[in-house]
């Protein structure tokens, strides 16, 4: 399942995580995003962008619960919690912010 | 829920000639999530595996060696280090990236991770376990 | 308490047994498999390490593996019980824990 952004092809997996990491662009989120029928504000960007920080220093992407307690430390508990990330991402802040962060699928995600 | 059990992670072998050492602590990230009592024991060439300044850009290979110091996240506290093993490789705890966890039960004061331990105590470590995993 | 060991490597090959007799407590069993049977022979660069461990801890080779390798019992170290299949699954039965040294 392979997203086009402005023409160009970016290859990924059948459940849409991007292979090549390096691809990733603010435009790819984007269409990731679309596809995921997700409409990124800016507290979608700061998860996003939270999640390639830590992937940037720790290489690797978090589980659900080690995103929401990192969040919830760097950013407070009124977004370190279950009911604030699944609203931004419902179908789950690991798996869905992941794949607009052009990440891999979380370790142990199944 | 079942009663918290104590597994211990062996790892005995470098990072990157073989696939032991990420598939152990791929299966640490995962294996966190039940919640049990975790240790990981580094021994032999597993003390390789946390050296500091791994660049695998030459190699093709991911470099996973950020990851440890990930685990503190993960409520996986307890890297035990064989100093003997070290020893024999002309090593020093100063030749290992630090790894720090935030302690929860005292005001989250980072606290390192890495312990440095005997090969007697390895033993006895070893001998306290419920489960060993081996790497 | 006491723990099974297992050693699958030959010890001419990496250090394995020799870290696993390193460790193991009084009152624990190794059992030597796959190439790790090799470590049992007699009048080898190890033999003598292996001897003096067999006075505190027990000592076994699985039986299929000596006899693929052609490794007669009178090769064998004195002390050192042959085990077969089922007696595996013993002793992994009668010890806390099982341990494999890789």
């Amino acid at each position: 399942m392979d997203y086009d952004v402005n023409g160009t092809t970016i290859a990924a997996d059948e459940e849409g995580y991007i292979t090549n990491l390096s691809e990733w662009s603010k435009e790819l989120a984007d269409v990731i995003a679309v596809n995921e029928k997700i409409d990124m504000n800016e507290e979608h960007w700061e998860v996003v962008n939270f999640l390639r920080d830590y992937y940037e220093e720790y290489q690797i992407a978090p589980a659900v619960r080690v995103l929401i307690k990192s969040v919830k430390k760097t950013m407070g508990k009124e977004k370190g919690n279950n009911k604030y990330m699944y609203e931004l991402f419902p179908y789950g802040p690991a798996k869905q912010a992941c794949k607009i962060a052009g990440l891999p699928k979380p370790t142990g995600c199944v | 829920m079942s009663e918290i059990k104590k597994f211990l992670y062996v790892n005995r072998k470098a990072p990157y000639g073989t696939i032991y050492a990420l598939e152990s602590l791929e299966v640490v990230l995962i294996g966190a999530a039940f919640e049990q009592d975790v240790s990981l024991a580094f021994l032999d060439d597993g003390v390789f595996q946390l050296t500091k300044g791994q660049n695998t850009d030459g190699i093709g290979i991911k470099n996973f060696s950020p990851t440890y110091r990930a685990l503190g996240d993960y409520e996986v506290t307890k890297l035990y280090v064989e100093q003997e093993s070290l020893d024999e490789r002309g090593l020093t705890l100063d030749d290992l990236q630090a790894v720090v966890y935030e302690d929860e039960d005292d005001d989250w004061e980072e606290k390192p991770s890495i312990r440095v331990v005997s090969r007697a105590e390895m033993a006895d470590i070893m001998a306290d376990q419920d489960v060993v995993l081996s790497f | 308490m006491s723990t099974l060991h297992t050693v699958n490597k030959s010890p001419f090959a990496t250090g394995s047994l020799e870290s696993c007799l390193a460790h193991c407590k009084d009152g624990d069993a190794v059992l030597m498999i796959e190439d790790g049977v090799y470590g049992g022979l007699a009048g080898t660069a190890v033999a003598d390490l292996v001897q003096q461990k067999a006075g505190s801890v027990a000592i076994y080779v699985l039986s299929a593996d000596t006899q693929a390798r052609g490794l007669a019992a009178d090769k064998l170290l004195q002390g050192i019980k042959g085990v077969d299949y089922d007696g595996f699954v013993d002793l992994v039965a009668d010890h806390d824990r099982t341990q494999s040294w890789l």
